[in-house]
């Protein structure tokens, strides 16, 4: 019996790899009509939310990464928009900036048009997860993961959506690598209140202890954050500040075996 | 013509022609993974270890209820997430070696042995046994804890974690661990932790079990907690007898049956 | 899931969404109601779904506007269906079924795939766990496989939203991406109900 040669095919590939032309590809390239965000470029991490007994609670850093390099130390990730709401960015921070001037260009247009009907944070959130869902149609997303989060007539709001268009409403929010690793702390704290809302200085206390995990374990991380806080009083991000890290344990830490 | 010596991973390339290579498209069969959460934590006198029970094929559970604290010797146990396969047979074999090793010695194994020989036993096969491993016991330089990865690399830290809920768990021994705990105390954050992963990782999931290890004396507590007990079912689904149709039925007697005399036997 | 008895029909989802091996959100719910008469349910990529819906609802809008009355459930199962396959090469990453009362006062069961094919069924599941819960059905209300063939199945409200919860609860055990809380419709000819069960969240 004869059997094919599972090589013969390998063979032919290395062959064809040494001969396709570069300068063929290369050209084809340079008269593509149209780029697209194919990757995020420089880029924000996590972004963590809850919501407690005044209102919504939003932390972010201040590190816009470029790849690896910590290139941007002191970046504000929280975009208040209108006196109700604010967006937190992680991903793309180009595409964030982008989403800024979408926001300014909304709240011109509201404010021209004088209706005396603020946009509530709904509405800000059905907007932004309009456009973002769009442009993932186009095969041209906005490459974010955002958290919307408000406080308007009593109600707060919560709400995440990211480059796909998908989008959840929730009690506590984290993206990035927050979603790993701060989301189960964030959820623990919150059902162990069986419904009871968090005071102020809890949530402040439950995000801070999330954003050290994070600085510990996240590689694009900074320490150095903002804490913004959207009640009745309306939206106020704080000027950026550190925390207490405990790194006495490295000192025992000898090797990795034997 | 292969190489006498060294390394040879042939059959690593068969594998792919067989599975990428043009006109083939042979898919190698999928093994069962654990999609996992495992830690372990040095306390004031000793070791704790954690599991999940959770074994998954894809997006099935395979097991409900799977040990993933793995004997090694009296003195010394292991966790083992990834390749299910790969992290029983590893396992077993350390273990097996280890008590030839006592045996040999006619001393009680040390914990940096174990983890010499499965790091050596890993780094060898550059991956291809796919174990994550949480290697933790007291002998008499001490209790040890290590984390041994697919690729051999091992690491040596006070509370570790691995597998997919490794995050979720980690994150709440960074948020709680403190030196020196007390056994309950520690036992209590280690399974907390596993319950990070249980309930936000997909991946791990059912109970907790739990493994101390102290100075001469090892407690394995196999269901530690419970948080996943299944509520009673509505209905009852039995079968009537006669549901299921008989499409053919032949008896044939495949012995005789003879009476035989007592006495012939006998003779 | 869903499944049609003889005046009335249910619906039924879970409300986990999520993304690889990671819970986004334990209550993200994927069946919605559209008239007195007709409920959806949706899987797949979640955006979709929700679009999807929004796009239907703004159909029957204006379908009443039009016609001065609320879209039957047949045609609404003529409508998505169309809808899904206009949209043939870029479609829509969603496995819908619909459950609802029939012209008739019947109730009714529609299944399609991504791109439109649709069919009318007794029941059927969609979604990560339908491979599970299917065969399920199909021996709990299809009564396939059975020796007595004459036997029918009178399948009351009560029992069926047994079957659907003892359903759901068997597929959480077995479905990673099933769990933490189930949304059962009921469809009468009276209106529309919705009961809330939790599920294991692990």
């Amino acid at each position: 019996m004869n059997y094919p040669n599972p090589f013969a095919d390998a063979i032919d590939y290395q062959r064809m790899e040494q001969h396709y032309d570069q300068e063929a590809l290369d050209s084809l390239n340079a008269i593509s009509p149209m780029t697209r965000t194919q990757q995020p470029i420089v880029t924000g991490t996590s972004v963590l939310a809850v919501k407690y007994k005044d209102g919504i609670m939003m932390t972010t850093d201040c590190l816009a990464s470029y790849g690896s390099l910590a290139r941007f130390r002191n970046v504000e990730r929280m975009l208040k928009v209108g006196d109700s709401t604010i967006i937190g960015a992680s991903g793309d921070i180009s595409d964030f900036q982008y989403i800024t001037y979408l926001m300014d260009k909304l709240m011109t247009k509201e404010y021209n048009a004088n209706n005396g009907q603020p946009l509530a944070p709904e509405n800000i959130y059905e907007y932004l997860s309009q456009v973002m869902y769009q442009r993932r149609n186009k095969f041209d997303p906005l490459w974010n993961a955002l958290v919307v989060g408000g406080f308007q007539d009593g109600k707060s709001f919560l709400g995440y959506v990211n480059l796909r268009g998908t989008t959840y409403q929730s009690e506590t929010i984290a993206t990035g690598y927050g979603a790993y690793i701060a989301q189960p702390l964030l959820r623990n704290a919150v059902e162990k209140r069986n419904g009871e809302p968090l005071t102020e200085e809890e949530a402040k206390k439950l995000l801070d202890d999330c954003m050290r995990v994070l600085f510990y374990r996240d590689a694009r991380s900074l320490n150095k954050l903002q804490r913004a806080t959207v009640t009745a009083a309306g939206v106020n991000i704080s000027e950026p500040y550190s925390l207490e890290t405990e790194w006495a344990f490295a000192e025992n830490i000898r090797g990795y075996g034997a | 013509m292969a190489a006498k010596t060294g390394f040879n991973f042939d059959n690593y390339q068969r594998n792919l022609f067989m599975e990428y290579g043009k006109g083939n498209n042979m898919k190698l069969p999928k093994a069962t993974k654990t999609g996992t959460t495992i830690v372990g934590l040095m306390f004031k006198d000793g070791i704790v270890l954690g599991a999940d029970t959770r074994a998954t094929e894809g997006p099935i559970v395979a097991d409900k209820n799977c040990e993933k604290i793995h004997y090694i010797a009296p003195n010394m146990y292991c966790c083992g997430a990834g390749t299910a396969a790969d992290t029983e047979m590893t396992t077993a074999l350390i273990s097996s070696n280890i008590e030839l090793h006592c045996l040999n010695t006619g001393r009680e194994a040390r914990v940096v042995t174990a983890m010499t020989m499965l790091k050596q036993l890993l780094f060898k096969y550059q991956g291809h046994i796919g174990a994550a491993l949480i290697l933790g016991g007291v002998d008499c330089t001490g209790p040890h804890l290590y984390t041994i990865y697919p690729h051999g690399s091992t690491d040596k830290l006070p509370y570790v974690t691995m597998g997919s809920g490794s995050l979720a768990a980690m994150a709440v021994f960074e948020a709680k661990y403190k030196k020196d705990l007390e056994r309950q105390e520690a036992i209590d954050l280690v399974a907390e932790a596993i319950q990070a992963g249980i309930f936000n990782d997909m991946g791990s999931g059912s109970n907790v079990d739990v493994c101390v290890l102290t100075k001469g004396k090892v407690d394995y507590l196999r269901n530690y907690i419970k948080p996943n007990v299944r509520k009673e079912k509505e209905q009852v689904y039995k079968f009537n007898i006669g549901v299921t149709p008989v499409i053919k039925e032949s008896i044939r007697n495949l012995v005789d049956v003879v009476d035989v005399n007592e006495m012939e036997i006998d003779q | 899931m869903a499944l049609a008895g003889e005046d009335f029909c249910i619906v039924a989802a879970d409300t986990r969404q999520s993304d690889g091996y990671h819970i986004n959100c334990r209550y993200a719910p994927k069946a919605h109601q559209l008239s007195d008469k007709t409920v959806i349910g949706t899987s797949g990529f979640y955006a979709d779904g929700l679009n999807f819906v929004k796009k239907i609802k703004q159909r029957m809008e204006w379908y009443f506007h039009q016609h001065d009355k609320t879209m039957s459930t047949t045609a609404i199962a003529q409508l998505i269906s169309i809808m899904l396959y206009q949209k043939r090469f870029f479609p829509y990453y969603v496995f819908c079924v619909i459950g609802g009362i029939d012209e008739n006062g019947k109730g009714c069961v529609y299944s399609y795939d991504s791109v439109g094919n649709a069919e009318r069924v007794q029941y059927q599941a969609a979604g990560s766990g339908n491979e599970l819960l299917q065969p399920f059905l199909d021996s709990q209300i299809g009564l396939k496989n059975r020796s007595n063939e004459n036997e029918t199945l009178n399948l009351t409200e009560e029992m069926a939203i047994k079957i659907v919860k003892d359903a759901f609860s068997s597929v959480t055990e077995r479905d990673i991406h099933t769990g933490d809380c189930v949304e059962i419709y009921i469809i009468r000819k009276d209106g529309v109900e919705c009961q809330k069960y939790p599920l294991k969240r692990d």
